[in-house]
């Protein structure tokens, strides 16, 4: 009894971090994107600072008609958001929070879980894209599958660097391990991760896929009200899911001052930081073209992380 | 005889964990069937993610989790998005494809039902006396994975990453060859040249 208890309450707050966080980034992007355009947004909805906002375009999404275009492909189109959007909340039960068992459920080759359950999510755009029966959405489906192609690579290399030097596949386990000479050490790893997680989750500058001003929108051209709404949590749950993922790897999770009774703080604080600054390069950046996201990724990313790969090796060897 | 079959579980005391690989096992196999005999082509794309999916839940049910997962990893994220990127240039239409049979269904089932009869020879014949303990110590977690890997089969190991390396660079070698015609990159250009040295090596 004591432990089913423990795991259905353990699975109850992974789901409710996973229906909060990606709204705070959602909220924290509208506000921070505002600031940096040097204009106010929108201000009214709420009264300070039109903080209900957020709540209004939820409410909004749910009042649109769902409609399904006369030629889809019905079914493979209203699952299409679900299977965007379920698999960070799976991801979410495997990532630890703080020290001493503050994980949804540990487990044993939970790295290889992660990075395999994500690449699930990129089916929900196929499906998506191939089921609209709109060009538009043929060729952002097209151009997510290339793009997924790609940056799958460097990603699945920069953990497995991440993995030898901590000699475990257990996200708990490299934590456990962690020393503060591993960021500098990954630090290329961290990077050529991070910017392959994003262009995985197709946010600028990596957003070809869904380009809005040429594609429009790409693969969710044809989605209106709440299906659309999924889609677009489900970005949002990916930038949660990257960031505590970067953290966990390569910025030492809940290691810091204090970290036996504040951990968590910790990892939290390192999340926000890395979602602020994906809020900052989606300002700062031009959309990269085609050409130049595939020549990015296997020009530059994937011998950057083989290097990587190979200067874990020799240090392991080195100091052990 | 009898020690020894006193020593193993019997056959006819199915447990949960059992029943479970059965149902997911009869679920597996309809997903495979609809992924051949469906006639829409990217149907048939998804329901092999069914049945590949499947597979990863039947290795995890043996408890070979490290097995299950990159398996959803290699064959769910990559392999599949690879055909469904392939099926979106073939501008494979909504609904059904009329031209997707090959009218050789009978000689499709009689190879598939001999590769089937063939690996349910081998494994049965190979692993009859192994017995997996569902409720102990996970026998597939990554740390046995790797080291039966590299401790026992280092050797395929090796030949199959010299065997994938051959592949790769094979596949730069074709593609380069086309690029880098005097002709340019179109394939009506490359095929003559395809079919010349195809003559010259008959």
């Amino acid at each position: 009894m004591n432990d089913t208890l423990d795991v259905v309450l353990r699975l109850v707050a992974v789901l409710v971090v996973f229906l909060v966080f990606p709204l705070l980034v959602g909220q924290t992007e509208h506000k921070v994107m505002a600031h940096m355009q040097g204009r106010l947004g929108p201000m009214y909805a709420g009264g300070f600072h039109g903080w209900a906002q957020l709540v209004a375009d939820g409410v909004k999404f749910a009042q649109k008609e769902d409609i399904v275009p006369a030629d889809a492909d019905r079914r493979v189109f209203q699952l299409a958001p679900a299977v965007a959007l379920l698999p960070y909340l799976l991801v979410l039960i495997a990532i630890p929070v703080g020290p001493d068992g503050f994980v949804g459920q540990t487990l044993d080759a939970g790295l290889i879980f992660v990075l395999a359950v994500m690449g699930v999510g990129v089916l929900g755009s196929l499906m998506a894209g191939w089921a609209s029966a709109n060009k538009f959405s043929l060729l952002g489906g097209l151009r997510t599958a290339a793009q997924l192609m790609a940056y799958e690579l460097p990603m699945l290399l920069t953990a497995a660097s991440v993995a030898m030097a901590a000699g475990t596949l257990s996200l708990p386990g490299i934590l456990d391990g962690y020393h503060w000479w591993w960021t500098p050490w990954q630090l290329v790893g961290g990077v050529v991760f991070f910017t392959a997680g994003l262009a995985e989750l197709q946010r600028p500058p990596f957003d070809m896929p869904v380009a809005d001003s040429e594609i429009i929108f790409g693969a969710y051209t044809e989605y209106t009200g709440l299906r659309f709404a999924l889609f677009l949590l489900a970005e949002y749950a990916g930038i949660v899911v990257l960031c505590a993922l970067t953290t966990v790897l390569f910025l030492g999770g809940w290691h810091g001052p204090w970290s036996g009774s504040a951990g968590w703080v910790w990892t939290l604080v390192k999340t926000a930081l890395l979602a602020f600054v994906v809020i900052w390069l989606r300002v700062s950046y031009p959309r990269l073209r085609e050409d130049q996201l595939q020549k990015l990724a296997w020009t530059v990313l994937i011998p950057l992380s083989l290097a990587q790969i190979a200067l874990t090796g020799v240090v392991k060897v080195v100091i052990s | 005889m009898n020690l020894s079959a006193a020593a193993h579980p019997g056959f006819l005391s199915p447990t949960g964990v059992e029943i479970t690989f059965v149902l997911i096992g009869l679920a597996t196999l309809g997903a495979a069937l609809l992924t051949v005999t469906t006639r829409q082509l990217v149907h048939a794309a998804l329901w092999l993610v069914v049945a590949l999916g499947g597979l990863a839940v039947e290795y995890l049910l043996l408890t070979a989790e490290f097995i299950a997962w990159v398996q959803v990893l290699i064959y769910v994220g990559s392999v599949v998005v690879l055909l469904l990127f392939g099926l979106m240039l073939t501008k494979a239409p909504i609904g059904r494809s009329p031209d997707a049979d090959s009218e050789n269904r009978l000689v499709a089932l009689g190879v598939a039902l001999a590769a089937a009869a063939a690996l349910v020879w081998v494994v049965v014949d190979a692993f009859r006396t192994t017995w997996v303990d569902l409720h102990g110590v996970a026998q597939g977690s990554s740390h046995a994975t790797g080291e039966s890997l590299f401790r026992h089969w280092v050797l395929p190991f090796e030949a199959l990453s010299v065997l994938l390396l051959a592949a790769l660079v094979g596949a730069i070698v074709l593609s380069r060859r086309d690029a880098g015609s005097p002709g340019g990159a179109t394939t009506g250009a490359g095929s003559p040249a395809d079919s010349a040295t195809g003559k010259e090596q008959s």
